[in-house]
């Protein structure tokens, strides 16, 4: 048993947890649960932003990561309103049946 | 500098006032534009002349270079001799004339501003021909006036037969443009220049041409352009066809002025065509020809205009026998004479044809002598000279142009005698068929206004005294030699003794005894058809060149290349754009799951090129 | 022992994430979510990120899940249909994604043959008074400008969340 683990393995994990990530999100037909993958997928980013900053040894990674989560706040607290509008307005949270950018 | 420029654009103006704003003003305001735009130029014309005194020498004005390349410089130039004094005092004065008249003749015609606003522009493009100093400068006004001929045929332009009469003019005009075109071509590459002066004063020093050269193909190629604007065998077909046209239109440009414009060329040129005898024979033909088989055909016709339309083709077969002889300042007398009578003739006819509410037939006329009195009188005058009866304008011009023939060649000058006796004829025949008898048709006559007949008695004067009043050859001497040689006094007499003949026998077929020419035409049977048909030129031409390259255009070029080729191709790109469009719309679907899965399959590919390039880096 | 925690929670996290994308009921897929967000925050800490450590745990884990599961509750959202409409995204997703995955871990191998070992501490500059250093001097417009993007963004809901629209 290896006493440590090389980065690398750090950014395969990011790398599998955005592609789960992409998983829910043309999988699940829950628009809360889209919604969830794609934090998913932020964090995954997130995950690599700070790998690469502790390669580098340099604290702009942190920095970056940190706006998106600023980013990401700003973006549930939109989305779920939006999320909420619609379903007063149409009683569903299947993303399927929201489709009036089809016609 | 003396302005020359105010001259065509001061009628330019009338065009562009009434052109664009005519629509909304009234007819009267409209006319006054139009006359008073001509009245100027004629004013301007005459007083021009009268300050440039005796014109000895040509009066040039340089305003503009238009192009230049090469060695080839052309400027618009305007330039002022006495030939080109005669044309614009006959072009102005008949041209205001005329417009005067038509107050009159279109006041309950639609279209009013229309029609004087392309009256107008045809006088730009006249005087701008008139007034060129270069053959391109002449080319323009030459199409410009054959533009003007097209617009005022087709006038009225809800008639299919005016329409066609138009195109035809416009296209037969088209093969003679084309020669002249290739004239000027000719010209450019072996003097340089398009210059009148400069080119003449490089043809003067060469030799005449004893067999055929290049002087010939430039003349006859010049000829080409001529016989297509002055109605010369073979091209002479529109110009009965062109009595479509309102009457004012006919006696302007079909019979005074743009007409004439070949004769004015062809003297114009005359430099080119005295060095080629051959050149000048063939003019000499072409006018003989074209005036006695002018002159036959109008025999047999029975439209009023018609008539005087194949008078015209055959009056301007006279001129092109004076230039064809190289008398050239006869032709161009003629020319001048030709205007007044001619004109006159049109006027009249337009006037008995107004008075008869449109009737155009002369077997519904007869017996007008006394209910159009002013109308008979002017008429009368015009008949008298365009017969040659001494002391008339015509004969004075008329006797130039057949004593200069028989210099030349005697039989040209018995056939011209001959064609005098004959128009003579068919001249009194409409005449009595239309003023004497009794009354035929069914509509109540009335006399035209004075606004008409004022000027139709100023020509009338002038159809009178224009041949010793206006002694032209004498004025046009330090241009055109006057021919040397006695004035054979027995030359005249034959003459005028077939023109009086002419005269007599109609008298007697029509008025006397008016069962002759039933029988003469039944005796004569299919000659008399065949001339009544106009020697059925028309259906020969229509076989052997409009059919063929009318059934070759449908077959190949719309067929084959528009239908098939051209349509192919541009239905085949909308095909083409709609299936792949089909194709594409799949993508389409609305569902944002599956745009998600494209763009995550997107990236897959994004991300195998980037493992390729990082493996060639490698 | 750097390995085990990493493998640990890298297990952990992979866990949660596959949770949350088979699981049907949004709650369930939340909550497999702040497993996720708990586990990174523990990879940032091996990854001597502590400010970000920390900041995973409140700001994600704690402020935006507990907006989710707000979301969740009032909607009563329940355990999703099973009826397939995209046939598109099943054919083309899952091969894409395994073809995604295989990729970029084999980008990763390739571009980083040699990329050091992972040990705890030895990177130190991710403390809270670094970034607070970073944040104010070199990326304060950045900063400034998230506050007016995070008031935006409040404006935004109030308006979408008010009762009529």
């Amino acid at each position: 048993m290896p006493t440590s683990v090389p980065l690398n393995w750090y950014l395969i994990l990011s790398a599998i947890l955005f592609g789960l990530g992409i998983a829910g999100f043309v999988f699940r037909r829950n628009i809360i649960t889209v919604f969830m993958s794609i934090e998913l997928m932020l964090n995954a980013v997130n995950l690599s932003f700070i790998s690469f900053s502790y390669q580098l040894r340099h604290v702009d990674g942190h920095i970056f990561s940190f706006f998106v989560m600023v980013v990401a706040a700003a973006e549930a607290a939109v989305g779920l309103a939006i999320i909420l509008t619609v379903f007063k307005n149409r009683a569903t949270l299947a993303i399927d049946d929201v489709s009036s950018m089809k016609n | 500098m003396q302005h020359l420029w105010l001259i065509p654009l001061l009628p330019l103006a009338g065009f562009l006032i009434n052109g664009l704003i005519g629509k909304r003003l009234p007819n009267f305001p409209v006319s006054v534009i139009a006359v008073a735009s001509v009245a100027l130029s004629f004013g301007w014309v005459l007083k021009t002349l009268s300050a440039l005194g005796p014109l000895e020498t040509a009066h040039v004005e340089h305003y503009y270079t238009w192009f230049q390349s090469g060695t080839l410089n052309v400027g618009v130039d305007l330039a002022v001799d006495r030939l080109t004094a005669v044309m614009l005092l006959v072009v102005t004065g008949v041209g205001l004339l005329i417009h005067i008249y038509a107050i009159g003749y279109m006041a309950h015609e639609g279209g009013y501003y229309r029609f004087f606003s392309y009256m107008n522009l045809f006088m730009f493009f006249m005087l701008t021909l008139v007034l060129g100093a270069n053959f391109l400068l002449m080319f323009v006004g030459w199409e410009g006036v054959g533009l003007c001929s097209y617009l005022l045929i087709g006038f009225y332009t809800l008639k299919k037969s005016a329409g066609d009469a138009a195109k035809k003019a416009f296209i037969v005009n088209r093969i003679g443009d084309f020669g002249f075109s290739l004239a000027m071509f000719l010209v450019v590459v072996n003097f340089g220049s398009l210059d009148f002066q400069k080119v003449f004063d490089a043809v003067r020093p060469m030799p005449v041409e004893q067999s055929a050269g290049l002087l010939t193909a430039i003349a006859l190629l010049f000829f080409v352009g001529a016989t297509g604007k002055s109605a010369q065998v073979p091209l002479y077909v529109w110009l009965p066809d062109a009595m479509e046209g309102p009457t004012p239109v006919s006696a302007l440009i079909h019979a005074a002025t743009m007409v004439t414009a070949g004769v004015y060329m062809t003297a114009r040129a005359s430099v080119i065509f005295e060095r080629s005898p051959m050149a000048m024979d063939v003019v000499a033909v072409v006018g003989v020809v074209t005036a006695a088989m002018a002159a036959t055909i109008g025999i047999t016709q029975f439209d009023i205009k018609k008539v005087f339309a194949y008078s015209t083709v055959s009056q301007l077969g006279y001129m092109f026998i004076a230039c064809g002889a190289g008398a050239f300042s006869a032709g161009i007398y003629h020319l001048v004479t030709h205007a007044f009578f001619k004109a006159l003739l049109f006027l009249g006819a337009g006037s008995v044809i107004h008075a008869l509410g449109g009737e155009q037939d002369l077997r519904h006329m007869g017996g007008l002598m006394k209910k159009i009195p002013i109308t008979f009188g002017v008429l009368a005058c015009a008949w008298l000279a365009i017969s040659g009866v001494p002391g008339f304008s015509g004969f004075y011009s008329k006797d130039e142009i057949l004593m200069a023939a028989h210099h030349s060649s005697p039989w040209i000058y018995w056939v011209g005698v001959v064609t005098a006796g004959m128009t003579a004829f068919y001249v009194s025949r409409a005449m009595f068929l239309c003023f004497f008898g009794s009354y035929r048709g069914h509509h109540h006559p009335h006399e035209s206004p004075f606004v008409m007949w004022g000027p139709l008695g100023v020509l009338a004067v002038l159809s009178v005294i224009g041949g010793w009043c206006f002694n032209v050859p004498h004025y046009l001497a330090p241009m055109f030699p006057l021919a040397e040689g006695a004035h054979d006094e027995t030359l005249v007499y034959i003459s005028v003794a077939f023109g009086l003949g002419g005269i007599a026998l109609a008298f007697l077929m029509y008025v006397v005894s008016p069962g002759i020419p039933d029988v003469i035409a039944n005796a004569l049977g299919p000659i008399y058809r065949l001339v009544y048909h106009k020697y059925l030129v028309d259906e020969l031409y229509g076989a052997v060149i409009v059919s063929p390259l009318v059934n070759g255009s449908r077959a190949l070029l719309w067929r084959f290349m528009d239908a098939g080729l051209i349509d192919g191709i541009v239905n085949g790109t909308a095909t083409m754009s709609r299936t792949v469009g089909g194709v594409l719309r799949l993508f389409q679907s609305g569902s944002i799951r599956s745009y998600a899965a494209w763009v995550t399959v997107g990236c897959v590919v994004l991300l195998m090129v980037l493992g390729v390039m990082a493996g060639g880096v490698q | 022992m750097d390995a085990i925690l990493f493998l640990l929670f890298a297990a952990i996290a992979v866990a949660c994430g596959i949770n949350l994308v088979v699981q049907t009921h949004p709650i369930s897929s939340a909550l497999s979510l702040i497993g996720v967000m708990a586990s990174l925050a523990v990879l940032y800490l091996l990854l001597g990120a502590e400010f970000m450590a920390a900041a995973q745990m409140i700001v994600y884990a704690g402020a935006i899940m507990v907006l989710f599961v707000f979301t969740i509750m009032l909607l009563n959202a329940g355990a999703e249909q099973r009826k397939g409409k995209s046939i598109i995204a099943k054919v083309l997703g899952v091969p894409a994604l395994i073809a995604f995955l295989g990729l970029v871990s084999f980008l990763i191998q390739s571009l980083l043959p040699r990329s050091e070992e992972v040990k705890f501490g030895a990177f130190t500059g991710g403390t809270a008074q670094a970034i607070g250093k970073k944040l104010f001097t070199e990326y304060l417009l950045p900063f400034e400008v998230t506050s007016v993007l995070i008031l935006v963004a409040i404006l935004g809901a109030v308006v979408l969340a008010r009762k009529e629209i």
